[in-house]
């Protein structure tokens, strides 16, 4: 069982660095490059809350958008394809395909992040020339921004179980961007009274909270994160890709491949 | 014990959005293939065939029965361990090298490490690829694709192998080495079971075939029990230049050519046309039977059953 889905992470992996996925990196090794060099000369006295605040976002945009649209094909161009055909006539069960494909679109993620991470490092000691204490917290920034597409993967997983590609990348786009403002929904749901509050609160709590994940703002400000937030948000996020990965191995078992 | 065991298997299909209507591609299906056979599953195009196979390999559910497998179910992953599969038209991931992805079937399929090395370059010569195993498979031409496919469904040594159209987009060559290939696999003892519309590959593989047609079994039986049951016909040559009356009242296929008359004619017919030239004093030359194809078998099965077609009218 972990073989078959160590060798299905590991083709999914390779799959995304055959396909250059990770030239991103040399877009995003650029906008380092051109920001820190303007913000260097540009800016008095923060230019390191705008190469963290810069730096960080890009990484969270950059990977989400990798995650997105990577994940909405890992099933449905399988299908299109048929080249799941000949994977699921071996013994490998139609679960350990799902959980193989995200620990491979997940791992190429994580690695796409750590270059990223080691580009926004690099930019903040060319514009403060030395590293501060806070800055470690930079690594707390990027271990959220990496639990966030965590969740995205397993929600483009799921879409991609049952929809097309297209749809697919609607659906967790739009997903991306209510999370983005689940906190404000919340806000809403407690303003309302009735059915209305109900049906609020529920989608408020359905969809992925990733205001929550996001303390860049707070980060760049150098303001330490409490470890129960490390604790929550890391417990909040593996439940969340969890259950999503259930419903997407649940729809996935089901699934009439034609 | 049955190499493979298909109980009553049967698939429905619901098609239209919103006024669902179902569609059935697949009737009550029984058949059963034993161990060493080659087996060929024949239809024309839509007939079934790939759906029988894709019920086999759990890519689609039936609606109502079972089959089994080496005498296991279907969802048995010891079951699923020794078997293989090619699809129809296959298409693998093309950002690997054939030797990549004959590793990494290899690797869903358990075979350990070591040996896994060694069996990729065993079936990459099986297939006449010894010299492609480097190469990308999106530089591969359809043919390459399709032996590569081969091999991956025969790379764990499978007992059961399963082939979807496997000549499909080979050359003339390529076939008459799939050929072999599937000769080689019954000598060592395996079961091929292969779906096709090309009749003279049946013809010279198999030890039974199924005939089916719009998702309905029409025949099953070895191939030369299956031809005899196909009403006979017998070839007269006779020397001359004209057909008797008689003759061409029986329903002769005639051929004038020169000083002699070739005629062909139900087995049954053949006293009275015998009687017949006796009687116009004209000079037997020969009289053979017609050898019945695979081919005329399966034009008369395909042909509407009755039943079917009243049910249609």
């Amino acid at each position: 069982m972990k073989a078959r889905i160590v060798a299905i992470a590991s083709n999914t992996f390779r799959e995304a660095v055959r396909d250059r996925v990770l030239y991103n990196l040399i877009a995003f090794a650029l906008l380092m490059s051109g920001a820190a060099i303007l913000v260097g000369q540009i800016s008095i006295d923060i230019e390191r809350l705008v190469v963290i605040n810069l730096g960080l976002t890009a990484v969270s945009l950059f990977g989400m958008v990798i995650a997105i649209f990577i994940g909405i094909g890992l099933v449905s161009k399988e299908i299109e394809k048929r080249t799941l055909y000949t994977v699921l006539s071996r013994p490998v069960r139609r679960w350990e395909f799902i959980v193989g494909k995200f620990f491979g679109l997940a791992g190429t993620l994580i690695v796409n992040t750590v270059f990223m991470a080691v580009g926004v490092f690099a930019a903040l000691l060319y514009v403060s020339h030395h590293f501060q204490q806070p800055d470690s917290w930079i690594l707390v920034a990027l271990y959220f921004i990496i639990l966030q597409f965590v969740i995205i993967t397993a929600l483009a997983l799921l879409f991609s179980s049952f929809s097309s590609s297209l749809l697919s990348a609607v659906f967790a786009f739009s997903l991306f961007v209510i999370g983005s403002f689940a906190e404000d929904l919340r806000g809403f749901a407690g303003l309302t009274h009735g059915l209305t509050r109900w049906l609020a609160t529920g989608a408020a709590y359905l969809v992925p909270n990733f205001c929550a994940l996001n303390v860049i703002s707070s980060v760049a400000h150098q303001q330490p994160v409490a470890g129960q937030l490390i604790f929550y948000n890391t417990v909040y996020a593996l439940i969340y890709a969890a259950m999503v990965l259930s419903g997407a191995v649940l729809i996935f078992e089901h699934r009439n491949l034609k | 014990m049955p190499a493979i065991e298909i109980i009553g298997l049967e698939k429905t299909y619901t098609v239209g959005f919103w006024r669902k209507k179902p569609k059935c591609a697949l009737r009550p299906l029984h058949l059963s293939v034993e161990e060493g056979e080659i087996f060929g599953f024949l239809g024309p195009n839509g007939a079934g065939k790939t759906t029988t196979l894709k019920l086999l390999m759990r890519l689609v559910y039936p609606t109502a029965g079972t089959a089994r497998i080496l005498g296991m179910e279907l969802d048995d992953p010891r079951m699923r361990a020794q078997i293989g599969f090619l699809p129809e038209q296959p298409y693998f991931y093309d950002y690997l090298t054939a030797r990549e992805l004959l590793d990494y079937y290899g690797r869903l399929s358990g075979v350990p490490g070591k040996e896994r090395s060694h069996k990729v370059d065993e079936v990459l010569n099986l297939v006449g690829l010894p010299d492609a195993g480097g190469v990308q498979l999106r530089k591969f031409s359809k043919g390459m694709l399709q032996r590569v496919g081969i091999g991956q469904a025969i790379l764990h040594d499978p007992k059961v192998v399963f082939l979807d159209e496997p000549m499909s987009g080979l050359d003339p060559m390529g076939r008459r080495e799939v050929r072999d290939l599937m000769e080689r696999l019954k000598q060592a003892g395996k079961t091929v079971f292969f779906s096709t519309h090309i009749l003279a590959d049946a013809e010279a593989l198999c030890d039974r075939v199924a005939i089916i047609h719009l998702g309905e079994l029409r025949g099953v039986g070895a191939v030369a029990d299956l031809t005899s049951s196909v009403h006979g016909r017998v070839e007269l040559v006779w020397q001359g230049n004209t057909i008797p009356a008689a003759i061409r009242e029986l329903g002769a296929e005639s051929h004038i050519s020169g000083d002699t008359v070739r005629a062909v004619l139900p087995e049954e017919c053949q006293e009275a046309a015998i009687e017949a030239l006796r009687r116009e004093r004209l000079h037997l030359i020969s009289l053979t039977p017609v050898r019945t194809s695979l081919e005329d078998y399966f034009v008369q099965k395909l042909q509407p059953s009755r039943t079917v077609a009243e049910v249609r009218s």
